[in-house]
């Protein structure tokens, strides 16, 4: 115990890391899931098209490939160095935006059809129908899938320390290599990635309340604070079978 | 630029590393299948079903890479890193498999439960007659997805030594300096396999959806 009280603040250093590498991943990750998305959702076979390269193959590449591809090939070809960090976040959010985009095309096709109608009765446009309509009721059906996403993605961090970024399993070797303590020095690790999948859990449920409120909905666990507390029906983790 | 020769003659090499992936994903499936059967099973049961709950939970929200050199540390030197690889991988993704079978053994009608008991059914009988054989069918599809997404997490064996795919490239790549074409193969062979079985399983779901 008086071992990781000690080092807390060098395990801090790599929580931060990890913390960034989540942010920055799932920023780009959920601009691209919305964007390929709603392309995968259109009419027209143009779109589609390009939205189901993307989602085919970065979901079909493993993210730690795509790491090295970034980190070790890509300044190769093109004689552009990416900063190890920035490797990273583009290759998570490459990877787990590829899932989303799927979870996105999913649930906007899953708005009920008179919506839709309804929108052309009322002559709004693509912009107006998507923005007021669509998505407001797509989101509170894709929040559940993009929490269990998020967690594959703060978990799928942990690889970054292969290409030279000292997160949080960077830590845990650096301790472990400095003290010979294995089991004390990655429990300390396991137990952080652990707080930090929890924060992101609650801090999920929250929003997924919010959307349903805001659609006129009761939360599936119920309302108050117990409601907060109990687990939500866990879907498949991948993308609730979108693969 | 791309050396096409080169590509060709490392081939053979990347096919052994490619193989290797294989045999990991179908081992460690393997015991996320039954394993994962063994925990949704055990669940039902009180306070021991909890216990498991919590030790399930925690390895789900652990990256896999760290809990992979964790025990790669641990165990003695003469296991080697490939078993640890499938045990690890195959632990992991029962963590996923339990749920997925969970999620089946609850859609199971109660009345079916019931029935069994009227008709005083042992529990063995009760579960491999009448519960399992609804509950795995329908959960088929949702299973087939986690033999894909450990497919792709097999690179992470690089991180304890395995000689996989990744590991091969990367070998090879750093002795010929012709790293580009190495690791954008190792994409492509990532391709080659997981979209034709995306297909497949996107089958299987359809067929499974019907019934």
């Amino acid at each position: 115990m008086e071992f990781l009280i000690e080092r807390l603040p060098l395990y801090l250093d790599g929580v931060w890391v990890t913390i960034q590498l989540t942010i920055g991943g799932s920023a780009l990750a959920f601009v691209l899931a919305m964007v390929f998305g709603i392309l995968g959702s259109m009419t027209h076979w143009l779109p589609r098209a390009v939205a189901t390269v993307y989602v085919e193959v970065f979901r079909g590449i493993a993210a730690l490939v795509l790491m090295f591809w970034m980190a070790y090939a890509l300044p190769l070809a093109t004689g552009f160095q990416l900063d190890d960090m920035f490797a990273a976040i583009v290759a998570l959010g490459l990877n787990i935006g590829a899932y989303g985009a799927e979870v996105v095309r999913a649930a906007i096709n899953a708005v009920p059809k008179p919506q839709v109608e309804a929108t052309v009765a009322l002559n709004m446009s693509w912009f107006q129908r998507t923005r007021l309509v669509v998505l407001p009721q797509a989101w509170a059906q894709m929040l559940p899938t993009f929490g269990n996403l998020i967690i594959e993605l703060m978990k799928a961090t942990a690889v970054a320390y292969l290409i030279g970024v000292t997160d949080l399993t960077a830590v845990a070797q650096q301790m472990r290599q400095g003290t010979g303590e294995t089991i004390v020095a990655f429990i300390g690790a396991f137990v952080l990635y652990y707080l930090i999948a929890q924060v992101l859990i609650a801090g999920m449920r929250l929003l997924e309340r919010r959307a349903n409120r805001r659609l006129g909905r009761t939360p599936p666990a119920g309302t108050g604070l117990k409601g907060l507390l109990k687990h939500p029906a866990v879907g498949g983790a991948r993308g609730g079978g979108a693969l | 630029m791309w050396d096409l020769q080169f590509t060709f003659e490392v081939m053979p090499d990347l096919l052994t590393g490619l193989w290797v992936t294989v045999q990991a994903t179908v081992m460690g499936y393997l015991i996320a299948l039954l394993l994962g059967l063994a925990v949704a099973m055990v669940r039902r049961v009180p306070i021991v079903g909890s216990v498991v709950h919590g030790m399930m939970e925690f390895i789900r929200t652990t990256p896999l890479v760290i809990q992979l050199v964790f025990v790669f540390l641990l165990a003695p030197s003469t296991v080697s890193g490939m078993t640890i690889g499938v045990v690890v991988l195959g632990v992991h993704y029962s963590a996923y498999t339990a749920e997925v079978y969970r999620s089946g053994i609850e859609g199971v009608a109660k009345g079916q439960w019931e029935a069994a008991r009227a008709l005083s059914l042992p529990q063995s009988r009760t579960w491999g007659a009448i519960v399992l054989p609804q509950a795995i069918r329908k959960v088929i599809p949702a299973l087939g997805n986690y033999l894909i997404a450990m497919f792709k997490d097999t690179p992470l064996l690089f991180a304890i030594g395995v000689t996989e795919l990744l590991t091969q490239a990367q070998r090879l790549g750093a002795a010929s300096f012709r790293v580009v074409e190495m690791y954008t193969m190792v994409g492509f062979l990532f391709l080659i396999v997981s979209i034709p079985s995306a297909i497949l399983i996107r089958r299987l779901e359809r067929r499974y959806a019907a019934v």
